[in-house]
């Protein structure tokens, strides 16, 4: 009873968003994106997963598909593009020493040193973040998703302190006058939050796979953890693979083939 | 007792004025602050916590150190201290607001600070640290106001009173203890994280903070008709010097600790901040001045011919006062975002705005002490000037 209740008030809900933000014109910026706002059959089948987790294959990133993968993710959440010290970054890349510091190679293979790795939240099983957030700002979900909800933070960035990786970003300014093409279907911040990569939680509530795995073409690997069968443990069976900075006991759900 | 603080002399109210001007400049700082956002200080992705936050922890230890006078005096009936004690609460009760205002000139959406409240997490540090500072503050404000007006009123104080010293005793150690928690439970950050994080913030606050109150009770003394008398003085003029001694031993345990283990994580920030890291050594001149400062203040401390002598003690306090407030107030935050999880130095200087910003808090923590200590003097010349007292 409770839960059909929901559900008509969730398609309820989004059909007269649907339904006005096309003709109504007051409601603003919203209305532009009518047409593509997703709809309550978009989000009909999400896919699940006990434990999220993904696969870099190193090797087969070339420049302009690192340039294409962050490009989607940014573009697609409105990342601000800011000069200097201050930037965010969801997605980014380090050369091997500072991407697997603990590692210290030295006679480093030609192939792993000059190439660039791909950075991002590792969603970590025990995320000192989350153990560190005074206000429940940035939580994990039940499907091992470290995501933040922006409304509840207070910008202390303890969560930047506690997380090894680098992982996060701070609004030190109104993010909006460098985001060059707004995307309407996803908010952008607002100056004093902390923001980073989500794993595309809300590309997952539609059914689709992260903007960054599928602008990879096949490079990122997505899957559940804890299915012997999805692609991520497949790739993992037949492939070595590494994870940053093992020894901050975080258990990251990012996996680097070399 | 309050109508004390409203009728003074024109030094009095002429230093409430410049702090009041100092607030009020400052305060024109922090509004474009909140205008513009955390953009306008040195902070960057990588070292995300700066002068804000390293001044709030050096002020909490000037707010626990204040249980340096309050234990000898309830556990040891140590009558010495008496004339002192409640400058000693005071000082904390300015301290701790001090350090709250640190706080909240630091977060990115102040108007949004009750959430630690609304949201509370037991599991977060900066929630206990909130308990644990507003405990404190409350505390000493309750003890110390309490104890003064019994004092005024020729009484001795409310039996209810001792309870709650004691519970402040224990406190004390606590709002920095938990203070050092904030820092030692992070995995990646090798300088703070160390088991011996909240003894070497206590050591560091147990000879900082007694200086910062000695200094200034002889300021009030050169001012005023106070005298805290001479043995007093003597005492924690000693104290002093032990806590700094502990100190300097602790910081030493790390540095063998990180140099013959040879593990570069946990050497790579002592060299950051004492031979710089990557040829970035804009922290080296700090450091090595704390270092000389600290030696210095201790070679002229030790002996007790030297510190007993006014002349020599008030420059050895002040070396001392600026040593520590280097390591703590500059060297500590930097060194725990140096080198960052990448490896790299992104170098981290506060701006101008920013350091005005923190004056603003400064100048708030001047003006409630300085109202605090003129009531605590009024009251105690009053009662004590009456015949036959």
């Amino acid at each position: 009873m409770q839960s059909s209740r929901r559900d008509f008030l969730k398609l309820a809900g989004v059909s007269a968003l649907g339904l006005s933000a096309g003709t109504l014109g007051f409601l603003g910026e919203g209305a532009q994106a009518a047409d593509a706002l997703p709809n309550a059959t978009n989000f009909a089948k999400p896919i699940t997963a006990k434990r999220w987790a993904m696969v870099i294959d190193t090797a087969k990133f070339d420049d302009a598909l690192i340039a294409k993968v962050i490009d989607s993710c940014h573009t697609a959440h409105n990342v601000p593009t800011i000069p200097g010290k201050q930037e965010i970054k969801w997605i980014w890349t380090e050369e091997f020493h500072g991407t697997f510091t603990s590692e210290r190679p030295v006679h480093l293979a030609d192939a792993q040193e000059h190439r660039k790795y791909l950075l991002l939240c590792n969603h970590c099983e025990n995320p000192p973040c989350v153990r560190v957030c005074p206000t429940k700002a940035t939580f994990k979900n039940k499907e091992g998703l470290v995501i933040m909800d922006y409304h509840r933070c207070i910008g202390c960035r303890y969560c930047m302190a506690g997380c090894p990786y680098g992982a996060r970003s701070f609004n030190f300014q109104d993010p909006e006058k460098f985001v060059k093409n707004m995307n309407l279907l996803y908010p952008h911040r607002t100056r004093g939050v902390v923001e980073k990569c989500t794993f595309c939680v809300e590309k997952l509530a539609q059914g689709l796979m992260p903007n960054c795995v599928q602008a990879s073409g096949g490079a990122m690997v997505f899957g559940d953890l804890q299915d012997p069968n999805s692609p991520v443990r497949k790739i993992l069976k037949e492939k070595f693979a590494i994870r940053r900075n093992p020894s901050a006991g975080t258990e990251p759900g990012v996996f680097y083939i070399l | 007792m309050i109508e004390k603080a409203l009728k003074g002399s024109p030094r009095y109210f002429g230093a409430l004025m410049v702090f009041l001007a100092i607030m009020g400049i400052g305060g024109g700082f922090y509004l474009v602050q909140l205008n513009q956002g955390l953009m306008i200080t040195g902070l960057s992705r990588d070292v995300s916590w700066g002068f804000y936050i390293a001044q709030f922890t050096y002020m909490v230890g000037v707010a626990a150190s204040a249980v340096m006078l309050v234990l000898p005096y309830y556990f040891h009936h140590y009558k010495a201290y008496s004339k002192m004690i409640i400058m000693g609460e005071f000082l904390a009760i300015a301290a701790v607001i001090m350090c709250l205002g640190f706080i909240v000139i630091d977060i990115g959406q102040p108007q949004r600070m009750l959430n630690v409240l609304i949201n509370s997490t037991p599991g977060s540090v900066l929630f206990w640290d909130m308990v644990v500072l507003n405990g404190y503050l409350i505390l000493n404000a309750v003890i110390g106001w309490t104890s003064l007006m019994a004092y005024w009123k020729r009484v001795s104080p409310p039996t209810w009173v001792k309870p709650l010293v004691y519970t402040s005793i224990i406190w004390a150690f606590s709002i920095h203890t938990v203070t050092a928690f904030l820092y030692a439970g992070l995995p990646g950050r090798h300088y703070w994280l160390t088991a011996i994080l909240a003894a070497r913030f206590l050591s560091s606050a147990f000879c900082s903070g007694p200086s910062i109150l000695l200094l200034l009770m002889l300021l009030a003394k050169k001012l005023t008709k106070f005298d805290p008398g001479n043995e007093a003085i003597k005492s924690l003029s000693t104290t002093i010097t032990y806590a700094m001694c502990v100190n300097v031993f602790f910081f030493l345990l790390e540095v063998f600790t990180a140099f013959y283990s040879n593990m570069p994580g946990h050497m790579d920030p002592i060299l950051f901040l004492f031979s710089g890291f990557e040829g970035h050594t804009y922290m080296t001149p700090f450091m090595w001045t704390a270092a000389a400062l600290g030696l210095t203040s201790l070679f002229l401390l030790i002996p007790p011919k030297w510190r007993e002598n006014r002349d020599i003690l008030v420059p050895a306090l002040i070396m001392l006062v600026i040593g520590t407030w280097i390591d703590k107030g500059m060297g500590l935050i930097a060194a725990g975002f140096t080198p960052n999880p990448f490896e790299k130095v992104t170098e981290y200087l506060p701006t101008g705005p920013e350091l005005m910003i923190a004056l603003m808090i400064y100048a708030v923590g001047g003006f409630v002490l300085t109202i605090l200590w003129k009531i605590a003097l009024e009251v105690r010349a009053e009662v004590e000037g009456e015949p036959g007292k």
